[in-house]
């Protein structure tokens, strides 16, 4: 196990990541195990419909698209913090959670389109507004991280950054409220734990899928934020050596002009 | 077990880019650290707000 001093590790960070790792058995135990297939009978054919044991991809993908929201509206506040403060503090937490938001916006993506084919008989479907939004957000989110590796004075790139981020979050209320908004243009119905009558077990494991990719998620975002805190610490230190550099290359020149060694003198 | 395809894809490829992608931020970290002195590791201290940015 790494020293603290030489790693993003801590003991308390440590706990956290055991407690993710014994939740994520526990999810996986009850997702696949404990819990039921959605299976329903057509109340006059009597025929077998639902989402069978394709429904436990809810217990993933539904959690990690809300965690999506949390992650954006994180970087949206500590981007206006950083507007109104100018505090490190504030941008290193933008910074973090803009780059843990695009990795679960990217699983969202790429989990919601595995369970659309086996649901709606399709991988993708360009006319549906909620995939349509939320492939925006991703790549809105996609072009804020490209901004922040851009050359440019940290202080500019931050405020920079800080108002792409605030205007990308604008579409997150456009997801949220997308099914109800254009419900004749997309494929997602509006209240999914309605529309699948959870309770129960079922119930119980979305909330457990909940708090364990909460987990994942503050444990991911703990660690990015701390290596935000070493670039900052490792530019500030490069920063003033090559400041003190600057310094002694003009000491040296001052000392050579004072005692007459420039210009080719003696 | 029904879509077993389509579950391991959805968990599978879910679990496997969370951990590398948390496994390469503690190496980022782990390789930053080495390069800062101690005591500048500053999510321990205080000194962090208003600095830099």
């Amino acid at each position: 196990m790494a020293d603290s001093t030489t790693s993003t590790g801590s003991p308390g960070s440590r706990i956290l990541g055991l407690t993710t790792l014994l939740g994520l058995a526990g999810l996986l135990l009850f997702a696949f195990a404990l819990t039921e297939p959605d299976v329903r009978l057509h109340p006059t054919t009597g025929e077998e419909f639902g989402q069978f044991d394709a429904v436990r991809l809810l217990y993933l993908h539904v959690p990690m698209a809300v965690l999506t929201y949390v992650a954006f509206l994180t970087c949206a506040v500590a981007s206006a913090g950083y507007l109104l403060k100018r505090g490190a503090w504030w941008d290193v937490t933008a910074h973090a959670s803009a780059e843990v938001g695009t990795v679960f916006c990217g699983l969202v993506l790429v989990t919601g389109s595995i369970w659309g084919k086996p649901v709606w008989n399709t991988w993708w479907e360009w006319g549906d507004v909620r995939l349509m939004t939320t492939l925006v957000l991703f790549l809105l989110f996609t072009g804020y991280l490209a901004l922040r590796r851009t050359p440019a004075e940290p202080q500019r790139q931050a405020r920079r950054a800080a108002v792409v981020a605030l205007v990308a979050v604008l579409d997150i209320p456009l997801i949220n409220r997308s099914v109800e908004w254009w419900e004749n243009r997309t494929l997602h119905q509006q209240s999914t734990l309605a529309e699948l009558k959870i309770e129960d077990l079922t119930l119980f494991t979305l909330m457990l899928g909940f708090v364990v990719f909460g987990l994942v998620f503050a444990w991911l975002m703990l660690h990015r934020f701390r290596v935000g805190w070493l670039e900052q610490a490792q530019a500030d230190r490069d920063m003033a050596l090559a400041i003190a550099e600057r310094h002694a290359e003009m000491e040296t020149l001052d000392v050579d002009a004072a005692i007459g060694r420039t210009g080719g003198g003696k | 077990m029904t879509h077993l395809g389509y579950l391991l894809a959805g968990w599978g490829i879910a679990l496997v880019v969370l951990g590398v992608y948390g496994c390469g931020v503690v190496r980022r970290g782990r390789r930053l650290a080495g390069t800062v002195p101690e005591g500048e590791d500053r999510w321990m201290t205080s000194r962090g707000e208003n600095q830099g940015g």
